[in-house]
């Protein structure tokens, strides 16, 4: 075992898909010459040269579109936007092309190729930088969205990302890249899937349902929860399309009760999704209604004190399990 | 008089005689599409590319069967220019399983990897990046296929014109962006449209050749297209070809094209005719006989009839096809795993 960045574990999944598969190539702006704008793809270029590691203009719909080209033509492109905030001027050719070409086209082609693209917030950024936008993506048939939040999983299913047939958008998180996590060995090679959530800790009393940064604040609060005799179970779902449902399903089954844990808007996105999803599948077993914790639904502001009361903290999650696990629950 | 065995910019007279048979099996089949729309077996949106016939065949007789082609949702005629089969081609219009993209794409979404004809796109100018891409991929692999690119002027006014052109021509891309100028952007005439009145200035702002073609001509637009394809094949990059041509009929099947004249047009039909025009070139060529012309029309007419009869007897696709290929492996679709496990 040894410990890595999440960012150092994102360049080895790329080196080492480049290295297996020669059709594997990189492009976006900055990853060259400048190394990546988050030091993602630093040290490849000088490794590999200028054919698989390209510098793009600032020009986000022709980039997606070369990347889907690319992919008809028979390679594997990875590109990479600089943030999911200017993924929305790509997102014609993701959504209207990428996402539908194989249906509407009775099957014939494939378009395996892979976004990465940091979102969140967090680091002042504000209002244009700070955003999420899966749950956009994550609506349409045809995609899959990825949104990993530890070193082992991004790893792994950068990987499986890159070897998948089908357009898969791998949202990660601009505060996560300096996340540190135990790894296997370098020679040690290993995938994770891109459709299964994972329970990255067992408790009987509540599940709380979380992604990406949330996944860390989530695991924070299980043990605030537990020094209070509650022991939440803590999903990671790891992709947002398609849905781990049996997984989330079998928790609920277990413990009765859900929190939502979620860092961006709370309307008509993710965690109302599943949400849905629960009280479709897993009705009968709900002893409480589901508590959702969010971003606050307002334009993400600049100033450091206002940015904090925005985004979802930890106590929230503790609170929003408090409110919903009943006194004579609680293993004292 | 004597046919002559001379060619016609390099083209031999069965070259000649096939380029003739496609320009009419395009005509005679759109015209077909017509009826059958009005007879309510299409549905949709469909645009038919009648008066454009000689950009799809002029062009795409100048590439090599590997050679890759996207299109714009007016497509139909550079499918059967591709060497589509025209009963697949019907039977996409008519939604059956037998069409080229099995009933599910329809007039605007038809496709084949064996025939290189790489779809046709409904966004305007979603086709322009993504030849970007598969010419990227031909020059990755060092292969030597050359992507033909259409798109019509109103393309020309996407921020995805000029993003494909810019990169096109840093990276030196094997592909030919052929602009079908069929002078209106659905109803908006092209002078209102765009700050110049050609695209040879667009091409030089990209750094790359352009050329201005008289589009009702195929053996102009033949003869531009060789020269630009030769440049792709050899890695000397894009070229940017405007091909001046009018589309006869609307803009869909359900345009009365109040933005333009009736005497307009029927000047094009009377004076610009491309398949007249062609016709009149191997005749004062002597590379063809009326009766040879005669002789392709009527096939032209007979295999269209064929092909709606194909469509009309083709099977509807079963209510199984609603949830295959959304993904590559279906397990991994949504309503899949929830609604059908």
């Amino acid at each position: 075992m040894r410990t890595i960045t999440y960012r150092d574990a994102l360049r080895e999944a790329i080196r080492e898909e480049m290295l297996r598969d020669e059709r594997v190539f990189i492009m976006g702006e900055d990853i060259a010459g400048y190394g990546g704008t988050y030091a993602v793809t630093r040290g490849l270029y000088e490794e590999f040269g200028e054919k698989r590691v390209r510098d793009t203009p600032l020009a986000e719909e022709v980039i997606t579109g070369v990347a889907i080209g690319a992919a008809l033509g028979g390679l594997r492109p990875i590109m990479e936007l600089m943030t999911i905030n200017f993924s929305l001027l790509a997102s014609d050719l993701l959504v209207n092309s990428a996402a539908k070409m194989r249906y509407m086209f009775g099957g014939q082609p494939a378009v395996p190729f892979v976004v990465r693209m940091p979102s969140g917030g967090g680091a002042q950024r504000a209002a244009q930088h700070s955003q999420l936008f899966e749950t956009w993506y994550a609506h349409v048939p045809g995609l899959k969205v990825v949104m990993p939040a530890t070193p082992y999983d991004v790893k792994g299913m950068l990987k499986s990302a890159v070897r998948d047939p089908d357009p898969v958008l791998f949202i990660e998180h601009e505060l996560l890249y300096n996340v540190k996590g135990e790894m296997p060995d370098e020679e040690d090679e290993y995938t994770v899937p891109l459709d299964r959530g994972e329970v990255k800790r067992p408790g009987r009393d509540i599940t709380i349902i979380t992604f990406s940064r949330m996944l860390h604040l989530s695991l924070q609060a299980a043990e605030d929860l537990a020094k209070e005799g509650i022991e939440a179970e803590v999903i990671d779902l790891r992709s947002i399309r398609p849905i781990d449902i049996d997984l989330l399903v079998d928790s609920v089954k277990k413990t009765n009760r859900v929190v939502i844990a979620e860092e961006g808007w709370k309307y008509y996105g993710t965690g109302q999704g599943l949400a849905a999803l629960i009280y479709e599948n897993a009705f009968d077993y709900m002893d409480a209604p589901i508590q959702h914790v969010t971003g606050a639904d307002v334009p993400m502001p600049y100033s450091k004190v206002l940015e904090r009361a925005a985004l979802p903290k930890k106590s929230d999650i503790v609170n929003a399990a408090k409110a919903i696990v009943p006194a004579a629950l609680v293993r004292k | 008089m004597a046919i002559s065995n001379a060619t016609l910019a390099g083209l031999t007279r069965t070259e000649l005689l096939e380029m003739h048979y496609k320009m009419a099996l395009i005509r005679r089949f759109e015209e077909k599409s017509a009826e059958e729309y009005t007879r309510g077996r299409i549905g949709g949106f469909m645009h038919l590319y009648i008066g454009q016939e000689a950009v799809g065949v002029g062009s795409i007789t100048a590439l090599r069967p590997d050679d890759k082609v996207l299109c714009s949702y007016r497509e139909h005629g550079h499918a059967l220019a591709k060497g589509m089969d025209p009963g697949a081609v019907m039977a996409e219009l008519f939604g059956k399983v037998t069409g080229c993209s099995k009933g599910k794409g329809g007039s605007m979404h038809m496709w084949s990897n064996e025939l290189g004809l790489y779809g046709g796109n409904a966004i305007v100018a979603a086709q322009l990046p993504i030849a970007a891409g598969v010419a990227f991929a031909a020059k990755y692999q060092g292969q030597d296929t050359v992507i033909a690119c259409y798109f019509g002027d109103g393309a020309v006014d996407e921020g995805a014109f000029h993003e494909s052109l810019n990169l096109a021509s840093v990276w030196k891309l094997p592909v030919v962006y052929v602009c079908e100028n069929n002078q209106y952007s659905m109803g908006m005439a092209v002078g209102k449209a765009w700050a110049v009145d050609s695209l040879l200035p667009r091409a030089e702002a990209y750094n790359m050749p352009g050329d201005q073609v008289e589009g009702m001509d195929a053996i102009a637009v033949y003869e531009s297209m060789k020269q630009a394809v030769e440049r792709a094949r050899n890695n000397e990059g894009p070229t940017l070809l405007e091909i001046k041509t009018y589309r006869f009929r609307g803009h869909s099947m359900t345009d009365p094209a109040y933005y333009r004249t009736r005497e307009e047009e029927q000047q094009w039909r009377t004076t610009r005719d491309p398949i007249g025009i062609f016709e009149k070139k191997l005749l004062d060529n002597g590379l063809a006989t009326q009766s040879e012309f005669n002789d392709n029309d009527a096939r032209a007419i007979q295999v269209s009839e064929d092909a709606a009869e194909f469509a009309e007897n083709s099977p509807d696709p079963s209510l199984d096809e609603l949830y295959t290929d959304v993904m590559v492996d279906n397990s991994t679709a949504l309503t899949y795993r929830y609604e059908r496990k």
